[in-house]
């Protein structure tokens, strides 16, 4: 059992010194491009620790953040720590994480829960994928300081079903965790309690929304509900509830270890520290990248991705996932944060960014998100539901050229009629990608308009 | 066979036994039938709905909203084209196609011999091998046209 931050430190200096004895190959790709424009916070233990050992963790440092908050500071100062940061979440939403953990922290109530998010439902993004396996404590040491600032002693990670692999690693962490008394009652001598659990969602992406994922959580389909009422006051079990992301809570621990400032001088004057992006589709180096706010699309499309392949032309890169957009060419130089991205009829999302090339049509990648949302909404509200199919079907008559000048009115109308009226955030980012394939590749509607 | 002499039951009751036979432990409780029997079928849905207090709508309504839990038996071996967004621009639609050409069925079902089914996924997060079908639980990185038949060819043999 560990019980105080000295017998930590003593584990992680053991530990180490092992570690020394047998040092593990690191990877000679880090010195390329790909890794060297890199920044990296949320995955600076991605393939150097060893996510089966929780004393790897503690070697790297881990759980010393914990044990600070849990000695050092109260609730209100680690919530201060993590405003002065200006964290926002990396879900999608972009909210400020600290005013999140005050509103919840401001609710009397004997039971509050902290949620992670790890539905990723995004497809085509695999960040929360890549620290749920690789790096499975920081998000436990995220949850644990998250309740100990919230005044909340339960948590529950919510994982897709299609992760077994990530659902098998956060199980063998809290087990260790909680055998070595890091996680569960009376933690290092504080009084503060904290457990986590898992539950498993089962392929529905609107479960990935705040309201349906805790509806899921209690064992009932996954709709979404009206907000207000706010998780912060009617969340899991009508209890007052954080929901983060499983990138937001990775961000936690080393924001108490250096600071709120130091973490807010990262990144953008809006959008600080750094992000995660997945980087697929049309583009030569794949895979997780990892960069402060602020950087250009270009430098992430060419500079650490290598370019498009096979010396075809980059038409356009998709970000968002199904409720973003479409950014042209003429875009690239483009900082990513969170206002520049919706300023130019994207939005950050969660971190999927696909390169898209000139072999691509854009009305075909359109229907495919509007038919993606369409097979995924819960069916609740009219507009969504009715308005997804009816969108598919229009799309599809400019795909086959079938189209009329009405139609691509109807189009434009119907988008806004769905953006205005559903209930909940799919139906309401549905329409996205179409809008902003229609304000940058208009051309392409109008050639599936049949002349009469 | 009766349920009571079918071992699987006795997993099934034993998995509820341990959710305390809590209602809202509902998904839980399908993830575990799922991995015992390899779908939920009509008759463990009603056992599920009569173990749990539950009415037998609730229980088929849940298992019907989500995706990842199967009502009808799978074959032998089954093949799962990823249809997520990475995998689309690099042609899994087009994969998808081929493969249920070959065999005469579409997506979702089974061939007669019972020995193949066609499943489709949202996204492994494999995304960075792109396209990816994924046979028999092993992920076949990318694949093409070819390359994903002959994949299947030698699973199914
Ligand atoms: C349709 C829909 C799907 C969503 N899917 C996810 C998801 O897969 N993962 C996630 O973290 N947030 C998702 N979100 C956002 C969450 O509702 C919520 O804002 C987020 O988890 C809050 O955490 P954060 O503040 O740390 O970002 C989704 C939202 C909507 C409307
Ligand atoms: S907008 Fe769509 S997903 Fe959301 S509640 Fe309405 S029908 Fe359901
Ligand atoms: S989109 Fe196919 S694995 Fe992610």
């Amino acid at each position: 059992m560990i019980t105080s931050t000295a017998e930590l430190q003593e584990l992680a200096n053991k530990k180490r010194e092992e570690n020394e004895k047998n040092p593990r190959e690191i990877s000679s790709e880090r010195s390329t491009p790909f890794y060297t424009k890199q920044r990296r916070i949320v995955l600076e233990n991605e393939g150097l620790i060893d996510p089966d050992d929780i004393e790897d963790y503690i070697a790297h440092g881990g759980y010393m953040s914990l044990f600070k908050a849990l000695d050092e500071m109260t609730p209100k100062e680690v919530i201060e720590e993590v405003k002065i940061s200006a964290l926002r979440g990396r879900g999608g939403g972009g909210y400020p994480t600290g005013l999140k953990w005050e509103s919840v922290s401001k609710v009397q109530s004997l039971q509050k829960y902290i949620i992670c998010n790890g539905d990723e439902g995004d497809p085509g993004a695999f960040m929360d994928r890549a620290v749920m396996e690789g790096d499975p404590h920081r998000v436990l040491e995220g949850m644990a300081i998250a309740g100990y600032a919230c005044g909340a002693n339960k948590g529950y990670i919510y994982v897709r079903a299609e992760y077994p692999i990530a659902v098998e690693k956060l199980n063998r962490a809290i087990k260790q965790a909680t055998r070595l008394g890091i996680l569960g009652e009376n933690i290092a001598h504080s009084g503060f309690n904290f457990t986590v659990e898992i539950r498993l969602g089962a392929g529905a992406f609107v479960c990935g929304e705040a309201t349906a994922l805790i509806a899921s959580i209690e064992g009932n389909r996954g709709h979404p509900r009206q907000k207000p009422p706010h998780l912060s006051d009617h969340g899991l079990w009508g209890q007052p509830t954080v929901l983060n992301n499983v990138e937001t809570l990775a961000n936690i621990a080393p924001i108490i270890k250096n600071g709120g400032a130091w973490f807010r001088a990262i990144g953008t004057e809006n959008s600080s520290g750094t992000k995660v992006f997945a980087l697929t589709g049309h583009i030569k180096n794949t895979g997780l990248v990892e960069v402060p706010m602020g950087t250009t699309l270009r430098e992430l499309i060419f500079d650490i991705g290598g370019g498009v392949e096979e010396g075809r032309k980059f038409k356009a890169i998709q970000s968002g996932g199904p409720s973003g957009g479409c950014i042209p060419e003429h875009l690239l130089d483009l900082q990513v944060d969170y206002e520049s991205l919706k300023s130019a009829g994207s939005i950050m999302g969660s971190g999927g960014l696909i390169v898209i090339d000139e072999s691509s049509n854009m009305v075909e990648i359109a229907r495919f998100f509007m038919d993606f949302c369409r097979s995924e909404s819960c069916g609740k509200c009219t507009p969504c539901r009715v308005g997804t199919t009816e969108l598919t079907l229009l799309l599809d008559k400019f795909i086959k050229k079938e189209a009329t000048k009405s139609d691509f009115e109807l189009l434009k109308e119907m988008c806004n009629m769905v953006k205005s009226t559903s209930l909940c955030g799919l139906g309401q980012t549905a329409p996205n990608p179409v809008l902003s394939t229609i304000k940058y590749f208009e051309d392409e509607y109008l050639a599936g308009i049949k002349n009469d | 066979m009766s349920m009571q002499t079918d071992d699987r039951y006795n997993t099934l009751e034993k998995s509820m036994k341990k959710l305390s036979y809590e209602k809202n432990a509902l998904i839980e409780v399908l993830h575990s039938a799922q991995e015992t029997f390899g779908y939920l079928g009509i008759d463990t849905l009603k056992y599920i709905a009569k173990r749990l207090k539950l009415p037998y709508s609730k229980v088929y309504g849940v298992a019907t909203f989500y995706n990842y839990f199967r009502l009808k038996p799978k074959g032998r071996h089954n093949v799962v084209v990823c249809l997520g967004t990475a995998c689309y621009i690099k042609g899994s639609d087009k994969i998808l196609e081929k493969i249920e050409q070959r065999y005469g069925i579409k997506a979702g079902e089974t061939t007669s011999d019972e020995a193949l089914s066609i499943l489709t996924a949202r996204c492994f997060g494999s995304c960075s091998l792109a396209p990816v079908i994924v046979c028999d639980d092993v992920i076949k990185p990318k694949t093409t046209l070819e390359s994903s038949t002959l994949e299947i060819e030698e699973m199914i043999k």
